[in-house]
């Protein structure tokens, strides 16, 4: 944690590099976010949601949320795109690039999706109202330290144990129903 | 002749009027209404079928019209001759409550000046004497361009403090419903308009009474049509009479309801009830319109229903100019849809499958001057919501010019005889709509006049021509008619004529009025008298007329001359033409029987005389006294309150002679092409082998454009399938359209630029159309799977309950409840059960396409309906 | 840093997520869209929870998402195959028995 840390417990003037990577890093992700819904080669397609995962957890990181963090390159970097190399293997996707991967007519989806845009904005500036220049809307990651394990950890296993348990049986279900589902006959 | 007006303000005040018939002309429309009723139930048991009653009402109510007109006369002359000592002066303006409304005029005989201290009463009450330096400007009433208001005129130098005055509508009302604040009343207006329509309309009715005790004779629902000739009537004088917007709503709608059943008469072939449903959906598409723009009306001038107060604030700067403005195209979209202005005309046309008394009264006399009419009673909203005073054209005047235009070309290609009326309504009511447009409102209202009784002429002699020979087809089975029929050649002839607007005829001097109220010919002559330099109206006006001639020309020549075509067909030409199921065939045509005649001839001779009315000013140096006598006693003094003050444009000797040269020129054109080239060929021959179209192909493509109708129903018509290209450049030309005439409105009445304006218009002006493409389609898509089975039910049960129940009933009180028992259980329930499912088949056929299975169709639906839910509840709330 | 800065972020991929969603017809990669969604979801939230000093609670509802999403994504799959199975083809165009 050291190595990461060692970009937080600079001085103020070095805030500056916290938005420095939070824009690199955005725009890495926004890139390969509209890359995954755009390429037309399939794996191109999951290795971009790779880069867009590795930036989402990098984002918490900068948030100064660590486990958060290391939990979604494990879980969701990990595993479920290895599922989904899974599912496009046994899905016999053709190797390099396939057409029909888009609807003939996309401009519905364009449209919603612009709308959609839109209609967060305005609410997001709404929100904000003066979004640049409000000092009380500005964190100084500074003023604490990332959040610990041991805080999260005992959070789960004492204020929400019962979702903790939930989310088990969950996962059971998850399982049991994936395998029932594909299984052979 | 002169072409100025030397200007005199008659005192520009007003006075209260009355009168026993004027307070209670509500019971013209009571006869009509009750006399329907008593047709329905009781005319099938009558010697006559029930026309003796419908004739008899309708005697009695042109006999009250005519002294209802006969009090108002005297009201006005009385108002004129008005003193201080005499009359009590009444203006309107805000009460001791603050209420809106006519209050006592106590400024009147000292001073000129304090009559324009009324509240705000004129709008231009400070630019009197600013302008138009020509014109002798006289006691101070504020005469906006130096020139008289109507009516009073006098070729004597003006008289100072002059107290004539002018009657205001005679409103008798009573309150109706009165909740939280909100009085709804009903009640009558009369005024000069309201008179005018009385007549015309009664008189009308009348004449087809007459005209269809022969022509519908021995028909299978003789009864039943008499019925609703009255109930059209009675809807009709209503919605004439009213004095607000509600019962004015509630009349047009009735009116559509009973056009609907008219052209429906013999709803047992497709094509009829097809045209029936096509017209009555048109309207409905335009009533929205309607009711749209009465709504805003109503909210925007203080919530009144009252026409005067509606008017009045209009006119006096109380309501928002964008206000007026949306509310003066809303209820341009129902006059388009009612009075068959361009792209919502197609019902009209079709509506030919009716009898021809139900064309010659519905669809050329009245029902479709119910557009004009509203028009013409709400011209303070539409004045000063369309800014028809400034010198931009507005949207009014342009579908007005575009429908005379696009009429007149239609109706070259028609071989149908009443469809070739039917657009030359259409293009007529455009002049009228284009006179209102650029604000020569008494020659709009003339020409509705003279236009009711020479088309209705014309109509009821294309009926008497297919009374003869059991058709309406020009070029199979006519031809010739002069010699088999000369009465009806005659007053066709007449009436051809006073279409074509030749002097001295009727038409002459309606048109000629309309041509010089668009104010374009001055501008040539270097007269700076206009209501606009709206040349382009007076282009596109002077070319209908050349096309009006001509195409009656054509008329004239396929129907009454050459050789008789006809006669070889056993058929009934067009099955719903004749309404004679049982009548023996003849071998020649021969002419019609005097029920048919003298309406025509009445018709025909006041179509020649009609035009004196309004002769123009100063016309062969004639006294004041006789010139403009309906603009005298018909347009309403702006002092009422009710009514903008507009200017008349000068007549114009030369633009007159101009004219008729032009019209001249146009029969000679078609004349020579007809009499002499057809005929060269042939007697019996219709046209030109090898004529223009054949040998140019532009000219070919244009003919099939025509033929084609524009293909505007190609686009209406779920049946037929969209042209893609035609629907796109019609929407692309009507949403240009659009843009042009808002950005021309916006810029010149609210200082708005005119791209913003345009670029809204265009959108605008592309909504509309696809909305309306849409309906149009949709509706006649659900209405034709359930039509049939749903008019086969009501049919029905009109025949054997309501008739039947009422013999039975006078016969054996147990007999009738058996059969009311078998009749309305067994066919009125199991039958409409039977029509509901074949109803709810048919609208699932169109539901159909929806549910494609595709998963993310329906996300993308979801999706995009939360997104614009949630936008609403962010934004909005 | 500006929580704003962390909410135009998450919109954005929200709504890519959202064309992918509706554009996209392998189902594979609607899937695939899901979880953009899924993320930007996360990253709001953790921003918020870091910003109004309620960092906690935001990790443990974005680690249970986490949970979820991946949950999900192992029934969603498993179904995919078995379409796949049934119709050696997992174009969503051809999986309309929702139709009529």
């Amino acid at each position: 944690m050291t190595a990461l840390s060692g970009t937080m417990v600079l001085a103020a003037e070095t805030v500056v590099a916290q938005n420095v990577f939070f824009y690199l890093i955005a725009a890495v992700m926004v890139i390969a976010a509209l890359r995954v819904v755009t390429t037309s080669n399939i794996v191109h397609a999951a290795l971009y949601l790779v880069v867009v995962l590795a930036g989402v957890a990098a984002q918490f990181i900068l948030l100064g949320a660590e486990f958060v963090g290391v939990t979604q390159v494990l879980v969701y970097i990990g595993a479920v795109i290895v599922l989904f190399l899974f599912g496009i293997m046994l899905t016999r996707a053709k190797v390099g690039a396939e057409d029909g991967l888009n609807h003939d007519n996309v401009a519905p989806a364009i449209l919603t999706a612009v709308l959609l845009v839109l209609v967060m904005g305005y609410a997001v500036i709404d929100f904000a109202k003066v979004p640049w220049s409000d000092s009380s809307l500005k964190i100084d990651v500074l003023d604490r330290a990332p959040t610990t394990v041991e805080q999260v950890s005992d959070s789960i296993f004492s204020t929400y144990i019962v979702a903790f348990e939930a989310i088990s049986v969950l996962l059971l279900a998850a399982l049991i129903g994936a395998i029932v589902v594909a299984r052979k006959e | 002749m002169n072409t100025t007006y030397l200007a005199v303000e008659a005192g520009d005040l007003a006075v209260e009027a009355s009168g026993f018939f004027l307070e209670n002309v509500w019971i013209i429309p009571a006869i009509m209404a009750v006399s329907f009723a008593i047709i329905l139930g009781a005319g099938k048991r009558m010697p006559k079928g029930g026309s003796e009653i419908g004739i008899a009402a309708v005697g009695v109510c042109f006999i009250l019209a005519l002294l209802t007109a006969g009090q108002w006369v005297g009201q006005v002359n009385a108002a004129e001759a008005c003193t201080p000592e005499t009359c009590d002066y009444v203006k309107y303006g805000t009460d001791e409550d603050g209420e809106p409304g006519y209050v006592a005029n106590k400024s009147v005989g000292a001073d000129h000046s304090d009559d324009h201290s009324e509240e705000g009463d004129h709008s231009d009450e400070d630019d009197d004497h600013s302008d138009e330096g020509a014109f002798p400007v006289d006691a101070g009433a504020g005469s906006s361009d130096g020139e008289s208001a109507s009516g009073f005129t006098a070729f004597v130098d003006a008289e100072e403090g002059s107290t004539a005055a002018a009657p205001i509508a005679v409103i008798s009302e009573r309150t109706w419903w009165s909740n939280g604040g909100i009085d709804f009343t009903v009640g009558t207006m009369v005024d000069g308009l309201t008179v005018t329509l009385l007549v015309v309309v009664t008189l009308v009715s009348l004449l087809v009474h007459i005209y269809s005790t022969d022509y519908v004779a021995g028909d299978r629902r003789f009864t039943h049509y008499f019925g609703f000739l009255s109930l059209f009537t009675a809807a009709m004088l209503f919605f004439v009479t009213s004095a607000n917007v509600l019962q004015m709503i509630v009349g047009w709608e009735l009116v559509g309801v009973c056009s609907f059943a008219l052209i429906g008469h013999w709803w047992e072939e497709q094509p009829n009830s097809d045209a029936a449903l096509k017209a009555f959906l048109t309207n409905r598409v335009g009533d929205m319109g309607l009711l749209i723009g009465m709504i805003i009306l109503f909210f925007a001038s203080n919530e009144k229903w009252g026409i005067v107060d509606i008017n009045a604030a209009a006119i006096n700067g109380s309501t928002s100019h964008t206000l007026l403005l949306i509310a003066s195209l809303c209820l341009l979209a129902a006059v388009m849809s009612k009075s068959g202005q361009f792209f919502l005309h197609t019902w009209l046309p079709d509506a030919m499958a009716g009898p021809t008394p139900v064309s010659a009264l519905i669809h050329a006399a009245t029902m479709v001057v119910a557009g004009v009419y509203l028009i013409a009673r709400m011209y303070g909203v539409f004045f000063n919501g369309l800014s028809i005073a400034g010198s931009s054209i507005n949207a009014l005047a342009v579908i007005g010019a575009v429908t005379t235009l696009v009429g007149a070309s239609l109706a070259f290609v028609q071989d149908d005889i009443k469809k070739v009326l039917a657009y030359s309504t259409i293009s007529q009511l455009g002049y009228m709509t284009l006179a209102l447009g650029v604000g020569a409102w008494t020659a709009a209202v003339f020409h509705l006049t003279t236009h009711a009784l020479f088309k209705a002429c014309l109509f009821l002699g294309a009926g008497s021509v297919s009374h003869a020979v059991h058709s309406f087809d020009m070029k199979k089975d006519m031809g010739g008619m002069r010699e088999f029929m000369p009465t009806t050649y005659k007053t066709f002839l007449i009436g051809s004529i006073a279409l074509a607007g030749l002097p001295p005829l009727a038409g002459f001097w309606s048109k000629d009025e309309i041509l010089a109220g668009t104010g374009g010919w001055g501008f040539w002559e270097g007269e700076s008298h206009a209501n606009g330099a709206y040349t382009v109206m007076l282009v596109m006006g002077m070319i209908t007329a050349a096309m009006t001639a001509a195409y009656m020309t054509r008329v004239m020549y396929l129907t009454f001359f050459g050789e008789f075509r006809g006669g070889h067909h056993d058929d009934h030409g067009h099955a719903a033409a004749d309404a004679h199921d049982d009548h023996a065939h003849h071998g020649d045509p021969h002419e019609s029987g005097p029920r048919i005649l003298w309406p025509l001839r009445i018709l025909a001779g006041l179509a020649v005389v009609a035009g004196l009315m309004n002769l123009p000013k100063g016309f062969l140096g004639l006294p004041s006294g006789i010139t403009l006598r309906f603009e005298h006693f018909v347009e309403p003094l702006s002092a009422t309150g009710y009514f903008p003050k507009i200017s008349h444009a000068d007549p114009s000797w030369s633009l007159a002679i101009f004219s008729t040269l032009v019209v001249a020129f146009a029969v000679g054109v078609a004349y020579y092409y007809y009499f002499v080239r057809v005929n060269a060929q042939s007697p019996s021959a219709t046209e030109l082998i090898n004529g223009p179209t054949a040998r140019n192909k532009l000219l070919k493509a244009g003919h099939t454009m025509l033929k084609n109708r524009y293909y505007l129903d190609h686009i209406y018509d779920s049946g037929e399938p969209v042209g893609a290209a035609g629907a796109t450049a019609m929407g692309v030309i009507f949403g240009s359209a659009a843009g042009l005439t808002l950005g021309f409105s916006l810029d010149n009445g609210l200082d708005q630029n005119f791209w913003p304006s345009a670029i809204w218009g265009l959108v605008l002006g592309l909504t509309v159309f696809t909305i309306v493409t849409a309906a149009l389609r949709t509706g006649v898509g659900i209405a034709t799977a359930t039509k049939r089975p749903l008019a086969n039910a009501a049919n029905w049960v009109h025949e054997n309950i309501i008739d039947a129940t009422v013999d039975e009933v006078g016969k054996n009180s147990v007999k009738t409840a058996d059969a009311l028992y078998k009749y309305i259980d067994q066919g009125v329930i199991d039958g409409s059960v039977n029509a509901a499912g074949r109803g709810s088949q048919g609208a699932g056929g169109e539901l159909r396409r929806w549910s494609t299975g595709q998963v993310q169709q329906y996300a993308t639906v979801m999706f995009a309906g939360a997104t614009l839910l949630a936008g609403l509840l962010i934004i909005v709330i | 840093m500006y929580l704003v800065q962390f909410l135009v972020l998450s919109s954005i991929l929200f709504c890519i997520g959202v064309y992918g969603v509706l554009a996209r017809r392998n189902a594979v990669l609607v899937l695939m869209s899901i979880e953009l969604i899924l993320n930007s979801v996360n990253i709001n939230l953790i921003a918020f929870g870091a910003f109004n000093g309620a960092a906690i609670p935001a990790e443990v509802f974005a680690l249970f998402i986490i949970a979820v999403a991946a949950a999900e994504v192992g029934v969603g799959l498993a179904l995919v195959l078995t379409i796949y199975r049934n119709s050696k083809s997992i174009d969503l165009h051809q999986v309309d028995l929702l139709k009529g």
